[in-house]
């Protein structure tokens, strides 16, 4: 059998047949191959942190997993004496306050924003952009204790009230008003989640660029039409913001705990007390001393996982289903 | 008015005979400030209709400037502020009270950077008829857009795909077809900040054939930066500088004898 010719090189110098810095770089330099080994090791470190979090995770909710299996999501029984675990309350808990947070916070946060950049004058704009960034940052445990001794009374005194009158025909506003419940859980949330969106849509709008208000203007648009056309060009963006500020208002524990009422129900009336998921495991984590009731916490928290990763991913099919048509990139 | 391709009278006279003649356009001592900043200083110009009047001028010379005073582009710069008058068929369009949005639907522009919305091909030129509300009729939207693609000639390279995005079209076609959005809505007068510059050779000549044939229906003024364009396209040129109209006359006397010595010093490329 002939042996094979050593491979050689196009000037004659043997070629080694591999190489572990031209399988990393095709530049086949060890700076860059180190470069780009570097890079690899940081993204593939938030897929492990990913994967070791669900491993964990699941690991520690297998007692709960086999004890209620499919049975623990659709359970509104939450009764640690007896050792009944459902989380129900919790999931409708978690998705209507986010949502509540949603429908109040969305609107004023694109009107915060549109001033800011289209009308405000810059003087004007920059400190008010100052005051909404520093809101964000304010630590969700004075929201809370603002939210119980400012805004629950608030609540209660001015705004349930007429809510009731009128509209309590429908069963969304109807029951006892003690201003804590899953009505002041929303609001304190769209609280805080209305200046994260309104400070990214604001950086959403600033990157429009100039032309296309100026195309809209020059065709005899109003402000209005200015507008509307400028937030088309941020559509994406804008959807980023919001699924951002849900992101946010999902995973809420301290503020939420505070005004929600902390009771595992599911009523169709905003004015009721009820219980989020990150609340729950907030409050009961430590005095979880038996195993199953550990486990079915833990369990709660894969939950939590869940639905968040559920939601990004829907809000990124939507936004990718609507701007297909659209985005193209513009060829010169 | 001055009669395309014939010598211009001097200035002196020739100002006066653009000001008995009948001026589609017509610019009164018009000083214009960015801040404390003067960016134009006392021009006084008259712009005949169904006529193709070219700004040519160094970079920073106020040609563009002055372009976006005709349908009140610069109100949209904070700090900006004119003095004088500037006449569109007798009405100033600078007087207090003047319905802004109703000037910029009769006087129409296209930019320098092609600035198509990201909608389709068609909602692009239906949007100026749907926000001026010009027609209800769906018919009617269609034959329009139709009739504005064809002018700027671009319906044959797009009518199969009218529900397609506008950013997939390349940059000739999308700056054609800003010239068809400007156009739909019928405007007056159009206005064209160097519209070519950005284009290659091929793009620049099927907008320079546009342009010749959009004149027998529009005023239109354009701000080039290449003189040849401005021969070529235009039937009278107007020479600014520093801020400055240093001259306007008929553009064949401009390119081969002007008047002014500045003039002459800039075309043959002596400076700028």
């Amino acid at each position: 059998m002939p042996t094979l010719p050593t491979p050689t090189s196009a000037y004659g110098a043997r070629v080694r047949a591999w190489d572990w810095r031209r399988a990393l770089s095709p530049t086949g330099n060890t700076g860059d191959a180190v470069f780009r080994a570097a890079l690899f090791g940081c993204a593939l470190l938030v897929l492990l942190l990913v994967g070791a979090m669900i491993a964990a995770m699941a690991s520690n909710a297998r007692l709960s997993l086999r004890e209620f299996g499919f049975g623990f999501l659709t359970s509104s029984e939450w009764n640690p004496v007896s050792g009944q675990f459902g989380a129900l309350p919790f999931i409708y808990g978690t998705i209507v306050s986010s949502l509540l947070a949603l429908v109040i916070s969305v609107p004023i946060s694109l009107g915060v924003a549109v001033f800011l950049v289209e009308q405000a004058p810059r003087r004007l704009s920059r400190p008010i952009t100052f005051l909404v960034e520093l809101l964000a940052a304010i630590p969700s445990v004075v929201y809370g204790l603002w939210g119980i001794f400012v805004l629950a009374p608030l609540l209660r005194q001015y705004v349930e009230p007429p809510l009731q009158k009128w509209l309590g025909w429908t069963p969304f506003f109807q029951g006892t008003i003690t201003g804590i419940g899953l009505f002041t859980g929303g609001i304190i949330l769209a609280i805080m989640i209305t200046p994260i969106i309104s400070a990214v849509v604001r950086d959403v709008l600033a990157a429009v660029p100039v032309t296309q208000r100026e195309a809209a203007l020059a065709l005899g648009a109003t402000r209005w039409e200015t507008t509307r056309v400028v937030l088309a060009n941020g559509g994406p963006g804008i959807a980023g913001a919001i699924i951002l500020g849900l992101g946010r208002a999902i995973g809420e524990t301290m503020a939420v705990t505070m005004v929600i009422g902390n009771r595992a129900q599911i009523s169709a009336s905003l004015f009721e007390p009820s219980y989020t998921i990150a609340s729950v495991i907030a409050n009961e984590f430590t005095e979880a001393t038996e195993a199953i009731y550990l486990s079915a916490l833990v369990e709660l928290g894969l939950i939590l996982f869940l639905v968040t990763f559920i939601i990004n991913a829907a809000a990124r099919l939507l936004v990718w289903s609507v701007t297909r048509g659209t985005s193209g990139t513009a060829r010169a | 008015m001055i009669a395309p391709r014939a010598a211009a009278p001097p200035p002196e006279q020739q100002q006066q005979q653009q000001a008995t003649a009948q001026a589609k356009v017509s610019v009164r001592e018009l000083n214009f400030f960015y801040g404390t900043a003067q960016a134009l200083f006392n021009i006084s110009l008259d712009i005949s209709e169904r006529l193709v009047m070219a700004f040519i001028g160094p970079s920073g010379c106020g040609k563009s400037t002055f372009l976006r005073t005709l349908n009140r582009m610069n109100d949209t710069i904070p700090g900006t502020r004119a003095t004088g008058e500037v006449l569109i068929d007798g009405e100033d369009i600078y007087a207090p009270g003047l319905n802004v949005v109703n000037l910029r639907r009769r006087v129409g522009m296209v930019f320098q950077k092609s600035n198509p919305f990201p909608k389709s091909i068609f909602d692009n030129v239906a949007y100026g008829l749907r926000i001026n509300r010009l027609t209800t009729n769906k018919t009617e939207l269609q034959d329009r857009v139709r009739q504005a693609l064809e002018d700027a000639a671009i319906w044959s390279e797009v009518k199969d795909r009218l529900k397609a995005s506008a950013l997939g079209l390349s940059g000739g076609q999308q700056q054609r077809l800003c010239i068809a959005r400007a156009l739909a809505v019928r405007p007056e007068v159009l206005l064209m900040d160097e519209p070519a510059s950005a284009l290659d050779p091929i793009a620049t000549q099927k907008i320079e054939e546009l342009i010749v044939e959009l004149k027998k229906q529009y005023t239109i003024v354009i701000v080039t930066h290449n003189m040849q364009q401005a021969a070529r396209v235009s039937d009278v040129t107007a020479f600014f500088w520093l801020g400055k109209l240093i001259e306007v006359n008929a553009t064949e006397k401009m390119f081969t004898n002007p008047n002014e010595k500045l003039t002459e010093d800039y075309i043959t490329g002596r400076f700028g």
